[in-house]
């Protein structure tokens, strides 16, 4: 009796175990065919008009996305002059200066922050920044992403500083550096490298989003000069030509989500690559 | 000591809280201790700014619907008749389909990582599927909309109806779209996060855990499952509720494949709505401050649904954290 | 890497308002999907002809429309749907409409085995939409169509999701032929639909329509014509069965081109006559009628000139049909009312 008891427990075991491989399996092969199909679409539609051309009218083949991709661009730069210095500063506040109930209060209040879907980032910046001056503009799309932005590089700062050695701090004490010089000239130099990756990572994070673009930034047939006229993005594109019926526009979303996700993923893989040979923290 | 501000003191400095003011001031750090915390306050600032916003700009609804906005079943504009609940079914159901397909596929996926695969290739594949996380949305989207919905349509689909087509959840025609097709593609974003958290957490677990369930003369298997498992469970469930907490914010990719109608229905095949996709559809066209306000309301009942979710998983990965995850 | 990201972003502004030149107007519009093809031809070839003009248009919908204008985020706007006068009554700034093109709503199914045209009879497209009529070979289709043989699929009923222009030209088709529909749902851009999934745009409702087999939709003629979906004729006030073209699409707007209201909304489904197209109508664009903005008043009023003329050229290309000869009249009037 104990035999076959026996022999059913091994026999669990080993497909039990064969299963686990198998979910990793899949689950890693899912991530080579969302890249596969990817690059197949979007690598046959791809052609130097895509990167150069405006859109053409609806219905006519042809043109491109040159205007959605500067437009993302831009509203990186922005989410960047936005979130990555109150980010950065936060951070330095709660790894540094940090102890009492109100940096107790602003990590909780950096987490929600973090866990708010984006689309509702979209209705916040909408009755801020759109509503009050009567216009879309890429400043409040700007300003969606950049809000984002700042959670993500809050937590990367907070974790690196601490993570700096001690030894580091009361050298620099010994030798007479007041608090803020150990921190501006020791410490976050230290640090950087870890800071630099979690900040990209942020900024790759919010280049992907759409929703809260849909009704800030809008979206613009032509160029966008300024801050304060509609903008194209690439993610809001590939949303509207997706759903359209379209065939020439359904190439152009493939080629654009190449575009989109080779941009990701590289600064994905660069930031993970540095991080992992420093031997750092993950950042998440 | 009257020490003239402009020269250097080579000495050590006094402790702090003994030097006095003015020296704190000119030494800069007071100034970087209040610019640092000005940044810092910003982050309250802007979070209950867009606490209140949505506070204030869902009034006109809030005080017309009261408590009933969350059970009424019709979305309609044309008689100004607004209610929640088709959209907060659909993002559950949605989201519970995720997860059902997410988690035992994500912890099989982090048990084999953690306990079975040698160290490198377990740490390669984890960064793997990290990448997999930083995928945007709305790419996910564009593969539902040209794969995953033609393939649900012409092949899944019809094969579940013929296996399984008596069950309530199955039945009623299948159209590519709706809550079976959005919840696999919510499935394919949520999965990493489980895997990367559950397996963080799985390694944490001492070693004389399993082989002190190894020396009892327990499987491999069995040592994980019963002894190893249990141990991370805290984590574990941590990393589920952040899986979900995604799955419920997720707007693109559901609104590109879910088939953007209010009803309530039991089959999984059915079209549905979640509260994100309606809000990214008529956002833009809610003519009348009345439905403009109900989309807004709609928008705060998913911020705190997230809000209580987040709040939840934090506290369960930090109780791992702290108790070594001890099953209680 | 702040100070690259800072240099980054000032050269990206620098290059931004490159492209702003002294003189440039730049207007933003929005609204319905319904006349998208032709708009965009039109700003585009406007735009050729007037460098210094750049007419930004995005197709969220007729409501998106009407609602952006009144949050005054939009220079003007577009719509199937007139504005009604409760919209109208709230709208702070006083909005003129001025009729572009005529156009077809069309039922296009995706009906395995069927390759030609199919009848649809009035009673047949409110039973479907109402969700009573649920399979290819009920009676109400087969009787309207011998000869043609309809699977017994079921019918997968697709509608717009937003709030749409083409919904309000459909369903204003519907209350008029069915006394069930107008009580139960009525006309509106956004409705209650009994049934069936949500396509956003005329784009949307297009790609759900060609995507899914055994369903049926409503959509302007041109992205039947340019997605070469099958799309049926209708019964129209005589009993005729019509199929949407420019003919029959002018012949509905003839007989209320005369009586055309002064503010030019008025509603021609269902008209009289043998050849009438039911389910035409005209669509607006919304000006606002005070416009601070010198520059772009100006450029509004050149570019609704050149509509009226010009622009006119470019719509049975589209297969919009050509605003009758009075109407144009009148408009040409109107215009002065923009201020």
């Amino acid at each position: 009796m104990s035999d076959i008891r026996l022999l059913w427990r091994k026999f669990l075991n080993v497909v039990m175990l064969t299963l686990t491989g198998v979910a990793a399996f899949a689950v890693v092969s899912v991530l080579f065919l969302i890249l596969g199909y990817l690059i197949w679409n979007g690598g046959k539609s791809l052609n130097w008009d895509f990167f150069t051309q405006l859109p053409k009218p609806v219905g006519e083949t042809g043109g491109g996305m040159a205007n959605a991709i500067v437009g993302s661009l831009k509203l990186l730069a922005l989410a960047a002059l936005i979130g990555l210095p109150v980010g950065l500063m936060s951070g330095v506040y709660l790894a540094e200066f940090g102890g009492s109930t109100f940096s107790f209060v602003t990590r909780y209040t950096t987490d929600l922050l973090n866990g708010v879907p984006s689309i509702v980032m979209g209705i916040f910046a909408y009755s801020l920044l759109v509503l009050p001056v009567k216009h879309f503009s890429a400043l409040a799309g700007g300003t969606a992403l950049g809000v984002m932005v700042i959670p993500i590089t809050v937590r990367a700062t907070e974790e690196f500083l601490r993570a700096v050695p001690g030894n580091m701090r009361e050298g620099a004490m010994a030798l007479g550096a007041s608090k803020w010089r150990t921190i501006a000239t020791v410490i976050l130099p230290a640090a950087s490298g870890g800071i630099i990756t979690g900040m990209l990572l942020s900024l790759a994070r919010v280049a992907g989003e759409t929703a809260p673009l849909l009704f800030t930034a809008f979206s613009n047939r032509y160029w966008s000069p300024g801050l304060n006229q509609p903008i194209a993005s690439l993610p809001v594109m590939i949303y509207t030509y997706a759903i359209a019926p379209y065939d020439d526009w359904h190439r152009q979303a493939w080629a654009a989500g190449l575009v989109l996700l080779a941009l990701v993923l590289i600064a994905n893989l660069g930031c993970r690559l540095v991080l992992n040979r420093r031997g750092a923290y993950r950042s998440v | 000591m009257a020490t003239s501000a402009t020269t250097i003191d080579c000495a050590a400095p006094p402790p702090a809280g003994q030097r006095s003011f003015i020296r704190r001031l000119t030494d800069g750090d007071e100034v970087a201790h209040l610019l640092t915390l000005i940044f810092a306050a910003t982050i309250l600032l802007l979070t209950s700014l867009l606490v209140y916003e949505l506070w204030i700009n869902s009034k006109l609804s809030r005080m017309k619907f009261g408590w009933d906005f969350l059970w009424t079943r019709s979305w309609d504009p044309v008689f100004d008749n607004f209610g929640a609940a088709p959209f907060i079914y659909g993002t559950l159901v949605t989201a519970a389909v995720s997860l059902a397909i997410a988690v035992p596929l994500g912890l099989a996926a982090a048990i084999f990582l953690a306990e079975l695969a040698p160290r490198r290739l377990s740490d390669s594949i984890a960064f793997l599927i990290d990448l997999l996380a930083a995928v945007p949305s709305v790419i996910y989207g564009l593969l539902g909309i040209f794969v995953i919905v033609p393939l649900m349509r012409t092949t899944v689909g019809p094969l579940l109806k013929s296996t399984l087509g008596f069950l309530p959840i199955f039945k009623g025609p299948n159209y590519g779209v709706g809550f079976l097709t959005a919840g696999i593609v919510l499935a394919i974003m949520v999965v990493p996060f489980i895997i990367s958290v559950s397996r963080e957490v799985l390694l944490t677990v001492p070693r004389e855990q399993r082989e002190a369930a190894l020396g009892l003369g327990a499987t491999r298997w069995e040592a994980t499952w019963q002894v190893v498992v249990p141990w991370a469970r805290t984590g574990v469930m941590g990393s589920i509720f952040l899986a979900l907490a995604r799955a419920l914010g997720e707007t693109m990719a559901v609104t590109m494949v879910i088939g953007n109608d209010p009803k309530i229905a039991a089959s999984l095949f059915s079209p549905g709505y979640t509260i994100a996709a309606v809000i990214a559809n008529e956002f833009t066209e809610a003519t009348g401050n009345l439905y403009m306000s109900a989309l807004i309301e709609l928008g705060l009942v998913l911020f705190l649904m997230t809000f209580i979710l987040n709040g939840l998983a934090r506290i369960l990965i930090v109780a791992t954290e702290r108790g070594g995850g001890r099953p209680s | 890497m702040k100070r690259l990201s800072l240099i980054a972003s000032l050269l990206l502004g620098l290059a931004g308002t490159a492209f702003a030149q002294g003189g440039t107007v730049l207007l933003n519009a929005a609204g319905a999907t319904f006349p998208y093809p032709i708009y965009s031809k039109w700003f585009d070839v406007y735009h050729s002809a007037h460098p210094n003009v750049q007419i930004n248009y995005q197709s969220i919908g007729s409501g998106g429309g009407i609602r952006q204008l009144q949050a005054g985020t939009v220079d003007f706007g577009a719509s199937d749907g007139p504005m009604t006068d409760e919209q109208l009554a709230q709208s702070k700034v006083k909005v003129l409409h001025f009729p572009t093109v005529l156009g077809a709503v069309v039922p296009t199914y995706n009906v395995s085995g069927v390759t030609g045209d199919l009848n649809f009879t009035e009673k047949a497209l409110a039973g479907i939409y109402l969700g009573q009529i649920t399979k290819w070979n009920d009676p109400e289709i087969v009787k309207a169509n011998p000869g043609v043989k309809l699977p017994g699929d079921d019918i997968v009923v697709i509608h717009r999701s937003d709030g749409s222009g083409t919904s309000y030209i459909f369903t204003d088709f519907l209350s008029k032929a069915s006394a069930d529909w107008k009580a139960k749902v009525g006309t509106a851009t956004s409705v209650n639909w009994p049934v069936g999934l949500g396509g956003k745009g005329n784009e949307g409702v297009s790609g759900l329509v060609k995507q899914t087999p055994g369903s049926i939709g409503y959509i302007e003629l041109i992205y039947a014509v340019q997605n070469k979906i099958n799309y049926g004729k209708v019964q129209n006030a005589a009993g005729k069965f019509v199929k949407a073209d420019l003919a029959g699409v002018t012949a509905a707007a003839a007989s209320s081109a005369n009586e055309i209201p002064a503010d030019f909304r008025v509603s021609i489904t269902n008209a009289p006559g043998p050849t009438a197209y039911p389910i035409s109508s005209f669509t607006w664009l919304l000006i606002p009628s005070q416009i601070p903005d010198a520059a772009k008043k100006t450029a509004i009023k050149d570019f609704l000139k050149w509509m009226l003329a010009d622009g006119q050229n470019y719509n049975e290309g589209l297969s919009y049909a050509k605003l009758p000869k009075l109407v144009v009249a009148k408009e040409l009037k109107a215009i002065a009312l923009v201020q």
